[in-house]
């Protein structure tokens, strides 16, 4: 579903990345996690080209996102992407942040993106905050309503970048139970976390990056209870 | 002191004489009114796009565009407006074929002058907007022009409208400058009169209550405009 190789990035001077090899089932759920500043967000960033890969390809069902002949924009619609910050529209409804893309990019009709908006809203958890602007909404509902956004593409797959750290504690199992009903569906999805507890109990696989590269991976029984890499022993004994 | 000497001197009947002269001008002052916010509407609409589009250049990431809007700027705001007026009216025929009215001329340097202010502000308005936003729509599958139009400058607009309608002010009270080149504004309807009539003191304190129910009419505008863009 997805197969990335040799995806290099390097910004200036500095490579961020240095040689990534990853595949991705589809319904597969993996899990990136690794230290600060090791390249985890860049890496999910240059999977729809939200940076711009300096070396390697990046196949999404076949296609190559890095070749400038294909459309980015359409490649997109079947990425879905929930950033850390949220980023949802100030200005627009939550309800009509859900609908704007659908309607204009999908051919939804008005009522058609009403209706999906409605019931993604149901299945994140707030159908009653349809009509409410995002400043209104807490942080954690704030990220669902981001979640039901990206949703609304009916991506087939979807990226995470660290969904719950800019959350009160409180808010974060809201958050990772939508994610986790999503896992159940059938979702693909790439989840780059420090929740190490959600990974665990979620993830199909998970990788460890450090430094730009992949340092280890595998399923996370074993990658958390018996890691074979001394640089993934050393970091998780500082987080777990 | 002074005042107090003036409201000595004049007198009751010095008063209704100067009410009557204020009076009998209204109507060609009326005239150079109207000149004056046609000549305003039509630059500040052009002025509006120049800035519009010359901002988003500033903020794109190519070199040349980029380039393009820096030069535009800095000559337009390091020269004195009356000088681009000269400039466009008389400098641009005497050295090309080019010749052009005054309304036209006018028109032209207001409108550049009133752009390259505006460019700044775009460029500083959406440069305001939190890049996550840009982002979020380019994720969803729109493109960059799309989510300018639909996500970026919605928020963008809302911000610049002080700053907009400051420039506005400025360039309403600029077009008095067109006088110089011969059109038939309100500064140079009350020139006009007062050269045959020698009531200078009337006419110009006419001239100023027009230029300010101008300025005063823009600015209950934008207050009403800021208001309901609030509510939503
Ligand atoms: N646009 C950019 N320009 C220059 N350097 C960048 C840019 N984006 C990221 N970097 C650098 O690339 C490196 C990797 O950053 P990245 O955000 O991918 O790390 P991360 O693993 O997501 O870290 P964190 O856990 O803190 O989010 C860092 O050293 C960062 O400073
Ligand atoms: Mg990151």
């Amino acid at each position: 579903m997805i197969k990335i190789k040799n995806l290099k990035k390097s910004f200036g001077e500095l490579e961020v990345l240095k040689d990534m090899n990853v595949e991705v089932k589809p319904q597969e759920v993996v899990c990136v996690i690794g230290p600060s500043g090791s390249g985890k967000s860049t890496f999910l960033r240059c999977i729809n080209r939200l940076e711009e890969p300096t070396g390697g390809s990046i196949y999404i069902e076949g296609n190559d996102i890095t070749d400038p002949g294909n459309n980015i924009n359409e490649m997109r619609k079947n990425l879905g992407m929930v950033f850390q910050q949220f980023n949802l529209f100030p200005h627009m409804t939550v309800l009509q942040n859900i609908t704007t893309a659908p309607k204009r990019l999908n051919g939804k009709s008005q009522a058609e993106a009403d209706k999906l908006g409605k019931q993604l809203l149901e299945k994140v958890g707030l159908a009653d905050k349809a009509d409410v602007y995002p400043d209104n909404l807490s942080g954690g509902q704030k990220q669902r309503a981001a979640i039901a956004r990206a949703l609304a593409m009916e991506p087939s797959i979807m990226l995470f970048d660290e969904p719950t750290s800019a959350l009160d504690p409180e808010m974060v199992g809201d958050v990772l139970e939508v994610m986790k009903s999503l896992a159940k569906e059938g979702m693909t999805m790439i989840i780059v976390t420090h929740e190490m507890g959600f990974a665990r109990e979620v993830a199909d696989r998970v990788i460890f990056m450090d430094g730009g590269y992949i340092v280890e991976e595998g399923n996370p029984q074993d990658l958390f209870d018996n890691p074979q890499e001394k640089r993934t022993q050393d970091f998780l004994s500082k987080v777990l | 002191m002074i005042t107090h000497t003036v409201t000595k001197t004049i007198k009751e009947e010095t008063v209704i004489e100067s009410l009557q002269i204020m009076i009998d001008a209204l109507p060609v002052l009326l005239q150079g009114m109207w000149l004056t916010v046609l000549i305003t509407v039509i630059s500040l609409a052009i002025a509006l796009v120049i800035g519009l589009v010359l901002g988003i250049f500033s903020i794109t990431q190519n070199k040349i565009l980029r380039g393009i809007s820096t030069f535009y700027v800095d000559a337009i705001r390091g020269t004195p407006i009356l000088v681009q007026i000269l400039f466009i009216y008389f400098g641009l025929p005497a050295a090309t074929d080019l010749s052009l009215n005054a309304f036209t001329a006018g028109i032209i340097a207001i409108s550049i002058n009133a752009g390259a202010y505006l460019v700044e502000i775009f460029r500083a308005g959406i440069n305001s907007i939190d890049k996550g936003q840009m982002e979020a729509g380019r994720t969803l599958g729109f493109s960059y022009g799309e989510t300018m139009r639909l996500i970026i400058l919605p928020q963008a607009v809302k911000r610049m409208i002080p700053a907009i309608v400051n420039q506005f002010i400025v360039s309403i009270k600029d077009t008095s400058i067109l006088s110089v080149i011969g059109i038939a504004e309100l500064t140079m309807s009350g020139q006009s009169i007062y050269a045959n009539n020698f009531r200078a003191f009337e006419i110009l304190f006419m001239v100023g209550v027009l230029y300010f129910v101008i300025v005063y009419s823009l600015t209950l505008f934008a207050r009403w405009l800021e208001r309901r863009l609030d509510v939503a």
